[in-house]
């Protein structure tokens, strides 16, 4: 007996109002044709072209996305071997430690992870670049992906694996073509995961970034800290779009890969019957 | 087969060791050295060319002056204390607000429930530099809020937001809502309606059958989503430095300024170590709560 009450639908609309009205005001005033960003002076798309001018940010996309890339995509493969070794490995010497090391690095504040990383870098002198950005973010984000990997392993059917042992398998091809189409989506979605945590870092590429590189959001954070700029408004729109254009595709995949599966069973059932 | 297990042990093992538990025994080292002119800026340094008289000279330069130095000048002691305070205040507030988007959420028509929880989790693939951002714009003296309430006739002058804590609460709380909803919501969706019922059927009002079987059931939810709002708000740098101002202590900031300002890394690295050892509580406290949960699901 659920019950959608009246305080139930204020409650969604206070609450999705104070989630989107902030996002959707910097959306509008992207588009304003003033400098000041409180004031509206009507509709201009000016700053989209002052942005994609400012060689500046352009740059600094350009970085940030090779190392959401690379990142990432190390991060994928690491964190999905870590998953398979603390789901899967067994006993093993230091599998304590492991595992807290896994764990630990989603719960430290930005600013220690990245005062650490820094120290570590400078002590063995190493040059801070992009490559360095590049390490921190796979160290970090790995930790993401094979959380999100582990419980996809943790909730399936060990028996199909060993099936496939059985009957004369390596491990290593029972895990490419059983194991691995089986948590591909646990694992596109932590790639997903990584590399938008990489996009979206500051703190950590403060720290370990250097002279030589910045990335977006430092680019942000510094002309940010001089105030609104419309061209930010308009970097932000950008951004939000691409976000909402691929979290409401997942979402639809998702949602019809659900569909087809009911259906394939009702089909097999019916087969059956 | 063994090599093929010890090299899928040992390269994540490896890489984690080298860029996790390396760099915090740097930090550890740092925190107990002290402050030179010179690069590396601290001293001792580590000279293993020297052999056993480099490493006994290097532990006879360690000393805990940092820490003392910390617990000497008073805007450590409030950083920390007032981190704890914004934290803390944050979080019941996330509270407040989480509870009953995640309530509504869960009393909704379950074809209607795929959709909301996508609206929750589309600002936390957001840009969090971007939705603090967003905030500047509405909170400053000459704001959309300010605009607003002006022009209702709700107030006749400003109200003075911006880099004030109560800045810094609202982006908390913004910024983390969704990881307050969505464990309130996982088991506020699970909890058995015919409970409810039954509480009604022995006579209790809607109200208290709230009080007394929504509430207690909710609780791991409550605790989990408290916990993952209090753990990175307490070292949080980002939303203090763009919505507190200078008059908002918090310890991420001050780690911050000591580091990129001062350029004082010994103290930068005490002030992460005992910011590290308040955060262990909570996060076994955490750990326990899902522990629990896990255990009750079994």
């Amino acid at each position: 007996m659920r019950r959608f009450t009246w305080f139930n639908a204020t409650a969604l609309t206070a609450g999705f109002a104070f989630l989107y009205i902030p996002m959707i005001i910097l959306v509008i005033y992207s588009f304003n044709s003033s400098r000041l960003v409180t004031v509206w002076a009507g509709f201009s798309t000016r700053w989209y072209g002052e942005l994609f001018q400012n060689e500046a940010f352009l740059d600094a996309a350009w970085v940030t996305l090779k190392v959401a890339f690379v990142s990432s995509s190390i991060a994928t493969i690491l964190g999905t071997m870590a998953a398979y070794v603390l789901v899967r490995g067994g006993k093993f010497m230091g599998r304590t430690l492991f595992s807290g090391m896994i764990y630990a690095p989603l719960v430290m504040p930005e600013v220690i992870t990245g005062l650490s990383l820094l120290l570590l870098f400078i002590s063995i002198g190493l040059d801070r670049g992009v490559f360095t950005i590049i390490l921190a973010h796979t160290t970090f984000s790995m930790c993401y992906v094979s959380v999100v990997v582990s419980s996809r392993l943790v909730n399936f059917d060990r028996s199909v694996e060993e099936a496939a042992l059985d009957l004369g398998c390596t491990p290593f091809d029972a895990f490419r073509s059983v194991t691995l189409p089986i948590i591909a989506p646990a694992v596109v979605s932590g790639w997903l995961l990584a590399f938008t945590l990489s996009l979206d870092d500051l703190v950590i590429a403060s720290f370990t970034a250097g002279p030589s590189a910045t990335t977006l959001p430092i680019k942000i954070f510094s002309s940010v800290r001089l105030g609104v700029s419309p061209e930010i408004n308009a970097l932000s729109t950008i951004l939000i779009s691409l976000v909402t254009v691929g979290v409401v595709t997942a979402s639809l995949v998702s949602k019809h890969r659900i569909t087809r599966a009911k259906r394939d069973e009702q089909m097999a059932q019916q087969a059956a019957a | 087969m063994n090599l093929a297990r010890r090299t899928l042990i040992g390269i994540p093992y490896l890489w984690l060791v080298l860029l996790f538990l390396v760099p915090f025994g740097i930090i550890l080292k740092i925190s107990l050295s002290d402050i030179a002119l010179a690069i590396p800026p601290y001293t001792p340094t580590l000279d293993l060319s020297q052999g056993w008289s480099g490493i006994r000279d290097f532990i006879a330069g360690l000393d805990w002056e940092n820490y003392i130095f910390l617990t000497e000048d008073d805007l450590y002691w409030r950083a920390y204390l007032s981190s704890l305070r914004i934290a803390l205040i944050s979080t019941l507030l996330a509270l407040l607000v989480g509870f009953p988007i995640a309530y509504g959420m869960a009393n909704a028509a379950p074809e209607w429930r795929p959709t909301l929880m996508m609206l929750v989790i589309l600002p936390f693939w957001t840009s969090f530099l971007i939705r603090v951002y967003a905030w500047i714009g509405i909170l400053s003296n000459e704001g959309f809020l300010n605009q607003f309430l002006l022009w209702t006739g709700i107030i006749s002058d400003p109200l003075m937001i911006m880099n004030t804590s109560t800045a810094v609460y609202i982006g908390i709380v913004y910024t983390y809502l969704p990881f307050m909803i969505l464990p309130i919501y996982a088991t506020l969706e699970r909890l058995d309606a015919s409970l409810l019922e039954a509480a009604e059927d022995l006579g209790c009002s809607r109200a208290s059958a709230f009080w007394l079987v929504t509430v207690p059931l909710s609780k791991s939810g409550v605790i989990a989503g408290c916990f993952l709002v209090f753990i990175p708000a307490l070292g949080e740098f980002v939303i203090p430095s763009l919505l507190g101002g200078s008059s908002t202590l918090m310890i991420g900031k001050v780690l911050w300024e000591e580091f990129f300002n001062n350029r004082d890394w010994p103290v930068a690295s005490a002030v992460a170590i005992i910011l590290l050892l308040i955060l262990v509580i909570p996060i076994i406290l955490f750990q326990k709560n899902q522990e629990r949960q896990a255990e009750a699901e079994a």
